[in-house]
């Protein structure tokens, strides 16, 4: 062997794309959907041997099928825009806040508590505004303490804001105990039942009209936030190089303890949502896991918060389905999970393919030299 | 001498390393005996560790071949690296902080039965013993000094059992007695017959410790000496070369005017390490300040410090004087600013750092995203304006020939070039009386270093106080009109760029001229 010999290249090679267009983008999504409902179909026909197309009906009428189940949806799906459009800011700062969990319950739990308290003394559009304010202040604290850590110390906000969770979730836990209704049945039960203190008011003839409301006008600030205030540009400095935004004079530690600010106050203000105008009582599952789900919602959207509106509807379409389906077809819930989890699967798997290309090895670079 | 039967322990033939179209060794033959310490000299960029990675398998040669005790090897990889036995200790240790000095050296050996620690220890011992280091092998690699880490970093080859040791600069990070430690060290190796490496900037410890020099400049080899026929002047002028014409026009400075006094100035970084040392001058309106060093010399600590983004130790003094300023008027102080507070005092200060994507600009963003970078704050209320830095990015686009599908096209996807274009660009669309750049021509093609050369001279004649740090001493002394050069975080002179030598700044580089004249 007197010649060096090369390294073998590798059969499958990813490089990145240098950019694509914005119909060929648009046109891999189209097919990973439609490979998903085929995939998924030939699942479910060999699994249930139920004909794909009923199945899908029926993840339809779960979303969408009667006005109740419509609105439902939309409730969810705007609960989850919301702590979608909290997090936004703070990804976007690349600053890791997995406590939006922790952030939506304290600002519930606060707002429960000013409901059950006030709910009969003072009239609800008052209260709904001293619960408004309330629950940003609460999840506001919530998101600047793990930030400040952050700032002054250099702390993991990864882990600060986890803990933060447990720390909520303790929090409301003691709650439930004291404002326990009826005594021993371990719930606060629905507060205000009979005088509707504190709720919602319907809009329009909709019980979740407000929260629509609510909702997009977040969802409309924050983009405009995000993209054209200053404090929307040094975000996206102090994300993308902290040098840069050091360089550029934008004190880092300021705009760490800000963002964090708006993103907690955001979620905090979820919880307010989800207490007074949905469930209208707290348990430690009234975040059910959406503080988690909201980071997808946040990352698949690249922080537009307009495409955040299409993927948490998306994720909330499937989910209503994925009960339907197991109801109706007497599935079992694993096997709904398992069609929704192939949809979103290709979905996510298509962004892959957008920001990738797969390059086979040429056959004359394979041979030996 | 040494035994001049055997073959040599490494030879390399014909090596030739491209990176794109940058050729970073070009057709490089090298022997290395055993028993010999070989010292690898050459300017920033001349390709040493380049040469040497190939050695260690990080690289793979795009052509030419690697013998070992005379027989052709393929190093693929460091795995292929060691079983040849072939260690490189490099200039970034590679050790896991929370483990003991046993733990990281046994660590990826892949022996038969159960890890045996204490057998590893004694044996790490013994090499200790046998080439005079001194290591606690159950002391934790976080409790360690610098010193201590390289030590661990050397045994951990020799336990692998490399007769063959590449040690990239490694005494960039060490004092003088712990220097002389090595070199000891180094000499027992030897005398065991281990071939070894030193690549050093130091021409000091080059006479010092080895027994010959091979020179690399521009990816090319240059030659070898034996260290006992040569001297410090000799391989600068190896290192160097002749001086080339470059025909960079340079008009007589305007005016000068003291526009920054800089006194005192000495900087720590983070680990404590001294980075610059009472660095003294002043730069002046209507001149090009070049600043020349080997690579970590503090430059970029200098041209930070100014910028308010280093932390500067007492005593210190940076004066800023504006344009026609007024002899009445006092001058701004800059040290103990943020850049913010700089900026408000109404200082005008252009910086295009040396990290263009990492400091200088905002890779997400577009052209107009990043000319927003030092005007975002004069916008409408809480928002940002963006017509005036689009209408600026679409000046700079065709002013400097910016290649770019669109201004809003993230400038981290465009070419080097390209984004040096932006960043310079928009420093001078500040209108700065003081610009600084950071080896503002690195990795451009030759028309885009002529642009930027040009760009400074015109600010130059603006009356601007532009400082130039670089690599290329044939552009410092054609572009500048004086040369400060900094040698170890010291200011090693100050020298009129039109008279001097391109050996001049070469040896103030490296120092010779104090050394000299202290002994």
């Amino acid at each position: 062997m007197s010649q060096v010999k090369q390294g073998k290249e590798p059969l499958l090679r990813i490089a990145k794309r240098d950019g694509i267009s914005r119909p060929k983008a648009y046109g891999i999504r189209v097919i990973a959907v439609l490979l998903a409902l085929i995939v998924s179909g030939i699942f479910i026909f060999a699994v249930t041997k139920l004909n794909p197309v009923d199945v899908y009906k029926g993840i339809y009428t779960g979303a969408f099928g009667t006005s109740k189940r419509f609105w439902v949806t939309i409730r969810d799906t705007m609960m989850l825009l919301c702590i979608g459009v909290g997090l936004a800011p703070a990804f976007k700062m690349k600053f890791w806040n997995i406590g939006a969990e922790g952030q939506i319950l304290i600002g519930g739990v606060v707002t429960a508590g000013i409901m059950r308290a006030y709910g009969n003394s003072i009239s609800t559009p008052v209260l709904l505004v001293i619960m408004a304010v309330m629950s940003l202040l609460a999840g506001c604290v919530w998101g600047v303490i793990p930030a400040t850590f952050k700032a002054k110390w250099n702390t993991n906000e990864t882990l600060f804001t986890l803990m933060m969770n447990y720390v909520a979730i303790q929090i409301t836990s003691y709650c439930v105990a004291l404002w326990e209704n009826p005594i021993g049945s371990n719930t606060v039960g629905v507060i205000n039942q009979q005088t509707k203190g504190g709720w919602f008011p319907a809009i329009f003839g909709q019980s979740y009209g407000l929260n629509v409301i609510l909702v997009l006008a977040l969802t409309i600030g924050m983009y405009i936030y995000l993209k054209y205030s200053k404090q929307g540009y040094e975000i996206t400095v102090v994300g993308d190089s902290v040098n840069t935004a050091r360089y550029a004079g934008i004190s880092v530690k300021k705009v760490t303890i800000r963002t964090m600010a708006i993103s907690g106050a955001i979620c905090g203000l979820a919880g307010f949502i989800a207490v007074a105008g949905a469930s209208h009582t707290i348990s430690t599952s009234t975040a059910g896991g959406r503080g988690f789900t909201a980071i997808i919602v946040a990352w698949l959207a690249q922080f537009n918060t307009f495409v955040m509106i299409l993927i948490s509807l998306l994720l909330v379409f499937l989910q209503k389905g994925a009960i339907q389906i197991a109801s109706q077809f007497n599935l079992n819930d694993y096997a709904s999970n398992i069609i929704t989890g192939i949809i979103l699967f290709f979905i996510l798997g298509s962004e892959f393919f957008i920001n990738y290309r797969v390059i086979l090895r040429s056959k004359k670079e394979g041979e030996a030299k | 001498m040494v035994n001049l039967e055997t073959v040599a322990a490494v030879q390399l033939k014909n090596i030739t390393k491209r990176f794109g179209k940058v050729v970073a060794n070009d057709n490089v033959s090298l022997d290395i005996n055993k028993g010999e310490i070989l010292s690898l000299l050459g300017e920033n960029g001349s390709g040493k560790t380049t040469l040497m990675n190939m050695l260690a398998g990080i690289y793979f040669p795009d052509e030419g071949e690697i013998l070992v005790n005379g027989k052709p090897v393929t190093i693929a990889s460091p795995k292929d690296a060691f079983d040849n036995g072939i260690g490189m200790i490099h200039q970034h240790f590679k050790l896991v902080d929370v483990f003991t000095a046993v733990e990281n050296i046994v660590l990826g050996l892949e022996n038969e039965g159960k890890l045996d620690l204490k057998a590893a220890a004694a044996k790490i011992t013994e090499i200790c013993r046998k080439y005079g280091f001194v290591i606690d092998p159950n002391k934790k690699v976080y409790d360690m000094s610098v010193s201590e880490k390289q030590t661990v970093e050397i045994v951990k080859v020799l336990y692998r059992g490399a007769q063959i040791l590449i040690l990239d600069e490694p005494t960039a990070v060490l004092t003088p007695q712990e220097t002389d430690r090595l070199f000891d060290v180094m000499r027992n190796m030897k005398a065991d017959g281990k071939a070894m490496i030193i690549i050093t900037h130091k021409l000091h410890e080059v006479m010092d410790v080895s027994d010959r020099v091979a020179v690399l400049r521009k990816g090319k080899y240059v030659g070898d000496v034996a260290t006992k026929d040569t001297s410090p002047q000799a391989l600068t002028d190896m290192m160097v070369g002749h001086a080339v014409t470059l025909n960079i026009d340079r008009p007589e400075p305007k005016d000068p005017t003291p526009r920054l006094e800089v006194s005192g100035l000495t900087v720590y970084d983070a680990l404590g390490v001294k980075r610059l040392d009472n660095v003294t001058f002043t730069a002046m309106g209507g001149e090009i300040l070049g600043i020349a060093g080997i690579a970590g010399s503090g430059q970029k600590e200098l041209l930070e410090s100014i910028a308010g983004l280093q932390p500067i130790s007492p005593g210190a003094s940076i004066r800023y004087r504006p344009i026609g300023y007024s002899e009445d008027k006092d001058s701004v102080e800059l040290v103990g600013k943020t850049p913010l507070q700089i900026k408000q005092s109404g200082v005008s200060l252009a910086f295009v750092p040396e990290d263009r994507l990492g400091m200088g600009l905002v890779g997400s963003l577009g052209m107009t995203g990043n000319m927003l970078l030092r005007s975002y704050r004069k916008g409408h209320g809480a928002f940002t304006d963006r017509k005036t830095p689009k209408k600026l990015a679409e000046e700079v686009l065709t002013e400097l020939d910016v290649i770019t599908p669109s201004v809003n096209f993230p400038v981290r996807r465009l070419s080097g070039g390209n984004v040096q274009k932006v960043l310079v660009g928009r420093e001078i669309a500040q209108e700065p009386s003081v610009l600084m750049t950071a080896y503002a021509v690195r990795g451009l093609d030759i028309n885009t270093s002529y642009t930027i050369y040009n760009l400074l001279t015109d600010q130059k004649m603006k009356g601007v106080a532009v400082v130039y740090v670089g690599e290329d001493l044939d552009v410092l002394l054609e572009l500048c009109d004086r040369i400060l050069v900094l040698c170890g975080g010291q200011v090693s002179g100050i020298v009129d760029a039109r008279a001097t030598t391109k050996e001049e700044v070469g040896l103030l580089m490296t120092r010779f001229k104090k050394e000299a004249a202290e002994a």
